[in-house]
């Protein structure tokens, strides 16, 4: 009975211990909401009662172009994307059904960029894409990403699940080669594509360092870029219109996350564990 | 009969793909093979194998001027590396940030995880709250934390001034700056490890906690002596990640407090940043940015050594 008693005791206490925890992780995505919907003054003082404004917002839209920069976002991520699954299909596919001499060699290279992402290669990069003429564009900072180890290795493994049989049957129903990968393999791959997808999106949309050495003008420049020049000390912008561009630049991934919680956990977690 | 007709099948199949060269070693499945290949390899040649190999090349050469060319010198960009006093301070620093986030974070991953998979009223919401940093960018993260770091009417001063304690420029001072940083970094990656634990968590037997109620077991000595162990193999993999990420992130430094002061929060990958483009020192960015690949190699081989692939790659 006692034992009984310690038991829910002890469970109620890691209850609240989990919840204060979840408290205080909310809590800088909540002070940023505070600030955002309340004029500056109240940035700092927590009156419950404290005028709702929408003028935070009006004020960052009117004094950096966000929507520029939303545009610019949104073609980097897509661009990345739609690349690195044309790319990293025909990759894992010849390293999963073809045996080609050098085959183990070549997919130990792929994985070497695992560990040496290409934000490690900032200076040697930069180099490369100003002899390419390429400083400053959209494809500039989204060429080194779109051969993605990672999605290469990701699709290797699921592609490796295939039964051989479906593809022998599609062989003898006189398919091409690229026919079976449209038509067995890749719809087969279908959830592992979804995972991939969101990881990268939110990756990119998120990445800063190398767009922030290869872009210079507000045509290139992705969110990420534009909030840190926007919420630099040095421009005297105050909290709450820091904290408005701030919510501004991550509403979309937010929203999504909130919306599909179950899908991105998921898909991170199948990311994670392949 | 239906066997027969089965295998008939699937040597007529076999036989088709031999022609094919799907199954020869050196038919057409080499050609195709690396053809398939072709567009990713030239893009992971270009953008990453070129630029490791540039980088160790450049770091032998002095930086070009306009009126000097760049000129062989051998080793001494490593020479003024190892006399460089930033180089030795980032070093630590990058250490000491290792050290301060990963052990921190991964133990408050696995908390999280075994909340999240256990009993827990709200779990859907507790578990949006630990994710809900990973998917935010850095930079937004280091905007918010700034408020929290900020002297006098920063969150944490007015909630010290609760206590009567005085107010501390947290970012200002070198014997607190690094430390504000490794709490936001555990901050933003426990919930991203969180996700690799569940996901172990999820894969082992209940009967497993069946049979250690039945026996009686605490629930710390169950965690102590089933639990942790089975998470090894997420534990290792998960501290390759870390230390990966603790040389790669830099972004929040550039919001916080551009490595400052004195250098006291900078990074390597900040500094080589630094380096490159606000000195314009191209072979000595080299030079750090070798430093930096050859951490990450020590990394490559711990990996190989120490953990069992056969446990996560199939």
């Amino acid at each position: 009975m006692n034992g009984a008693r310690g038991a829910t005791f002890g469970h109620a206490l890691e209850v609240g211990a989990a919840w204060l925890l979840a408290g205080l992780w909310l809590m800088p995505l909540l002070y940023a909401f505070w600030s955002a919907f309340h004029p500056a003054q109240f940035a700092t003082k927590f009156a419950l009662l404290s005028p709702l404004t929408l003028d935070n917002f009006r004020e960052v839209w009117e004094q950096a172009p966000f929507a520029r920069y939303y545009l610019n976002t949104f073609m980097l991520v897509s661009s990345i994307l739609a690349a690195q699954f044309v790319l990293c299909t025909l990759a894992a596919y010849a390293f999963a059904c073809f045996r080609f001499r050098g085959r183990d060699v070549a997919f130990a290279l792929v994985l070497v960029q695992l560990m040496v992402m290409p934000e490690v290669l900032i200076v040697e990069n930069y180099r490369t894409m100003s002899q390419l003429g390429l400083v400053d564009t959209i494809s500039g900072i989204g060429l080194p990403y779109m051969a993605s180890a990672f999605g290469i290795f990701l699709l290797r493994q699921t592609f490796k699940t295939v039964p051989k049989e479906l593809e022998d049957a599609a062989m003898v129903e006189g398919c091409s080669r690229l026919q079976i990968l449209l038509k067995v393999y890749v719809p087969l791959a279908k959830p592992t594509y979804l995972a991939y997808g969101l990881v990268s999106v939110s990756y990119h949309w998120n990445n800063f360092l190398w767009p922030l050495v290869i872009t210079n003008s507000v045509a290139t420049r992705p969110l990420t870029v534009g909030l840190a020049i926007f919420g630099a000390p040095e421009s005297g912008v105050d909290w709450s219109v820091i904290s408005a561009a701030t919510l501004l630049s991550i509403a979309p991934l937010l929203i999504a996350f909130l919306l599909f919680q179950r899908q991105f956990v998921q898909s991170f977690m199948h990311a994670g564990i392949k | 009969m239906r066997h027969s007709r089965r295998s008939h099948f699937s040597t007529r199949a076999g036989f088709l793909l031999e022609i094919q060269g799907m199954k020869r070693p050196y038919g057409l499945a080499q050609v195709y093979g690396w053809l398939l290949l072709a567009p990713a390899a030239v893009l992971l040649i270009a953008f990453t194998h070129y630029p490791a190999v540039a980088t160790v090349i450049h770091s032998f050469f002095s930086t070009g001027t306009a009126t000097r060319p760049s000129v062989f010198v051998g080793l001494d960009n490593y020479r003024s590396m190892l006399e460089d006093e930033v180089f030795r301070k980032v070093v630590w620093n990058n250490l000491w940030f290792a050290l301060g986030t990963i052990p921190a974070s991964i133990a408050i991953a696995i908390l999280m995880a075994v909340w999240v998979n256990g009993r827990l009223p709200a779990r859907g919401l507790v578990r949006m709250a630990y994710f809900v940093p990973t998917i935010l960018p850095m930079i937004a993260a280091a905007n918010i934390w700034l408020f929290f770091y900020t002297p006098d009417i920063g969150l944490i001063d007015q909630v010290a001034a609760l206590f009567g304690l005085p107010g501390h420029n947290w970012l200002g001072d070198p014997d607190t700056v690094l430390g504000c940083l490794i709490v936001m970094t555990i901050w933003k990656e426990a919930g991203f490890f969180m996700i690799f634990y569940l996901a172990a968590l999820q894969t082992l037997p209940p009967e497993l906690d069946e049979a250690a109620r039945v026996e009686g077991a605490s629930r710390w000595y169950f965690f102590r002596r089933v639990t942790l162990p089975l998470l090894m193999p997420t534990t290792l993999f998960v501290l390759i990640n870390a230390i990966i990420n603790s040389f790669k992130l830099v972004d929040h430094l550039f919001i916080l407090t551009k490595g400052g002061p004195d250098n006291a929060s900078s990074l390597l990958l900040y500094y080589i940043y630094e380096v490159a483009f606000s000195f314009f020192d191209d072979s000595y960015a080299a030079t750090l940015t070798v430093a930096l690949l050859v951490a990450l190699a020590v990394v490559a081989v711990g990996q190989f050594v120490f953990l069992d692939k056969r446990i996560h790659y199939r």
